[in-house]
């Protein structure tokens, strides 16, 4: 009856020689890839890196200038505008401005990533039944798995820097918008679609002429669902070398720095909320067809 | 008829299921679409339908929901593709068009008015309209020049730059079908619509387009399930039930010879006035002395006419030649609600 007491287990030996196995070769396959993977994600490190440069070497009245240009256009609000310009003088002021400049890049360029890739997945997606029963798991996996386990390979196989934490950031940030290009694509209405295709469109111009503006409102949302997880990544992906707001965060735990960690925090939490209303206020501005303004 | 078809269905049949052209045999064998559904689980959508469509007439296919017209029109544009059966629209054997034929076919060929609209709810109205011809590549400029004649025949000028949400339902149907009219296309598939209007802005919508007919000769493909509108608009009508034809003709014929009791009961509650010609209860063995009735018109305003004259008899003329009689009994008698005895509406001939 020892089944019955205990779950059956594989030998101690044998179970030791399969994660030795796994480690091993994945080892070989990094030692053999690694280099060939590194030089394949060099130009995106390039750009990175002159991205970040660029923002911390600008002068800040210019920066906060863009920035306050973009919020306008995203959200034609004085409130978030304005919201936006004191938040990063009191960023600055607390002088946080260097990593929230290393943190506007790496979110700004993974979420690039992330949206130039995740929506042609989300399209694929949309068009085939099968193919979504295939990559749901897959993004159910990068949701959940513990971002710590996925960067032990990131970090075996491309090492500590920038590149890794960029990919381990966009692991985590990818699924919502893919699965919100699929979901706004399969709710576009039925009869608009027979519509388009009675008058004779082309799979082309029914995509771009009407499932993707129709899915707009949802894939927008997937956009900002993508920079929020970006966001949240920060901190971890700073264990593995990237530079920004994360970093004194991670000190500040290891330090019991209250003060330190509070000030950074807080700083990531007003990234956040301004890229939150603009990209909201933007998505809605999208879909400003839709209110009904009858007998006018 | 003496005019050309210009859409011939030919045995039409459509199954919904896993398998389809295996479940055709048995419908071919008379398996009731009851036991179809209980035994395979397949619906029988279409059962053998057989339809010639004359051109520049309208054709109204009739049924109650469920009885397979929606289904019907979607095959003339091949929006569904048919189990087995043959289609030739305009002269052109649909089936056997590959993509880019059936594309052409639908931009030039044959355009659809829809149940529910289906405007395009990020374009404007005049964008809307021109929806066809911007698929066709055409220019935007003549696009929307070519658009704005219908806009303006529609009666919704000044609407161009609004959006479908700030228009009610009769005004966005009115785009619906400046939409279709616009690409010129020779055939119109009207899928129930104007079901989804309310009655007044149905009726007015049946003379928008009655009037527009007037004028464009189009052959109509007019879907509903309200019999009072197919006996208005129609030049002819195909009953469906079930998915099978139960009955064709024009809706003279279908109001005085219902072809069963399905059909019977369907005409119990019309307006046999409003519908009924007086040719086709007046006596032609007989002429008397009175008022002239034009024997194309419908009992209700012949009624009216006699009444006015205090006789009690007409007679009937064409192109101003008296041709027979009519008496004011006889027309109160063929107006009057039947029984629901097959027999006696059989009698009016």
């Amino acid at each position: 009856m020892s089944w019955y007491e205990n779950i059956p287990t594989m030998d101690r030996q044998e179970l030791r020689d399969f994660k030795k196995y796994v480690d091993i070769s994945f080892k070989d396959f990094s030692r053999t890839y690694g280099d060939g993977i590194e030089t394949f994600f060099d130009p995106l490190l390039y750009f990175l890196v002159w991205f970040e440069k660029l923002l911390i070497n600008a002068p800040w009245p210019l920066i906060i200038l863009v920035i306050a240009v973009l919020a306008w256009v995203g959200s034609r609000s004085i409130f978030v505008v304005s919201g936006t310009v004191c938040s990063f003088i009191v960023i600055g002021y607390f002088g946080m401005w260097e990593d929230t400049m290393s943190t506007l890049a790496i979110i700004s360029i993974s979420t690039l990533l992330c949206i130039s890739v995740g929506i042609p997945i989300g399209i694929f997606m949309s068009r085939s039944d099968r193919l979504q029963s295939m990559v749901n798991p897959v993004l159910d996996v990068m949701q959940t798995i513990p971002s710590f386990v996925y960067l032990i390979p990131v970090v075996m196989l491309l090492g500590i820097g920038k590149v890794p934490g960029l990919i381990a950031v966009c692991i985590y940030a990818l699924p919502p918008i893919v699965r919100l290009t699929n979901l706004g694509i399969r709710l576009v209405d039925n009869e608009i679609l027979e519509a388009s295709e009675s008058f004779g469109a082309s799979y082309s111009q029914k995509l771009f002429g009407v499932q993707i503006p129709l899915a707009l409102p949802n894939i927008f949302a997937g956009v900002n669902q993508t920079i929020m997880m970006a966001l949240a990544m920060v901190v971890i992906a700073s264990m593995i070398g990237v530079k920004g707001l994360g970093v004194p965060v991670l000190r500040a735990v290891s330090n019991q720095y209250l003060a330190l960690g509070m000030l950074n925090g807080l700083a990531i939490v007003a990234l956040a909320i301004i890229f939150d209303r603009i990209s909201q206020s933007f998505g809605k501005r999208l879909q400003k067809h839709l209110e009904s303004e009858h007998g006018v | 008829m003496a005019s050309e078809t210009k859409v011939a269905i030919k045995n039409l049949y459509k199954i919904f299921g896993k398998n389809p052209t295996g479940m055709i045999n048995h419908v071919m064998n008379g398996m009731s679409k009851k036991e179809l559904l209980e035994k395979f689980n397949s619906v029988l959508a279409l059962n053998d339908v057989n339809i010639d469509i004359p051109a520049k007439g309208i054709q109204v296919i009739m049924g109650l929901s469920g009885s397979g017209k929606s289904t019907l029109i979607r095959h003339v544009n091949r929006l569904i593709e048919p189990t087995s059966g043959e289609l030739i629209v305009a002269g052109q054997n649909v089936l056997k068009m590959d993509k880019k034929e059936l594309r052409e076919f639908r931009r030039h060929t044959a355009s659809m008015v829809f149940q529910k609209f289906a405007l395009l709810p990020h374009h404007t109205i005049l964008e809307n309209v021109s929806y066809g011809l911007t698929i066709q590549n055409i220019s935007k400029d003549e696009a929307a020049e070519r658009s704005q004649q219908w806009i303006d025949k529609v009666g919704l000028k000044g609407y161009e730059k609004h959006f479908p949400s700030q228009l009610s339902g009769g005004m966005q149907q009115r785009v619906g079908l400046a939409r279709a009219l616009a690409t010129d296309a020779e055939i119109l598939l009207m899928d129930e619509a104007f079901s989804a209007l309310d009655p007044l802005i149905r009726t007015e919508m049946q003379d928008v387009l009655l009037s527009l007919q007037k004028e464009l000769h189009k052959t109509i493909l007019f879907i509903t399930h309200d019999l009072d509108e197919a006996l208005r608009i129609g030049d002819n009508i195909a009953i469906l039930r079930d998915g099978l034809v139960v009955q064709k003709g024009t809706p003279q014929e279908i109001v005085i010879n219902p072809a069963d009791k399905y059909v019977t009961d369907f005409i119990k509650d019309i307006n046999r006035g409003r519908v009924l010609l007086v040719s086709s209860i007046m006596d032609s063995s007989k002429l008397t002395k009175g008022v002239e009735i034009e024997k194309n018109m419908i009992i209700e305003d012949a009624l009216q006419i006699i009444s006015k004259s205090g006789a009690s008899k007409a007679i009937v003329t064409e192109d101003g030649k008296p041709i027979g009689s009519v008496e004011l009994g006889r027309m109160i008698e063929a107006i009057a609600r039947p029984n629901n005895n097959t027999e006696e509406t059989a009698n009016y001939h």
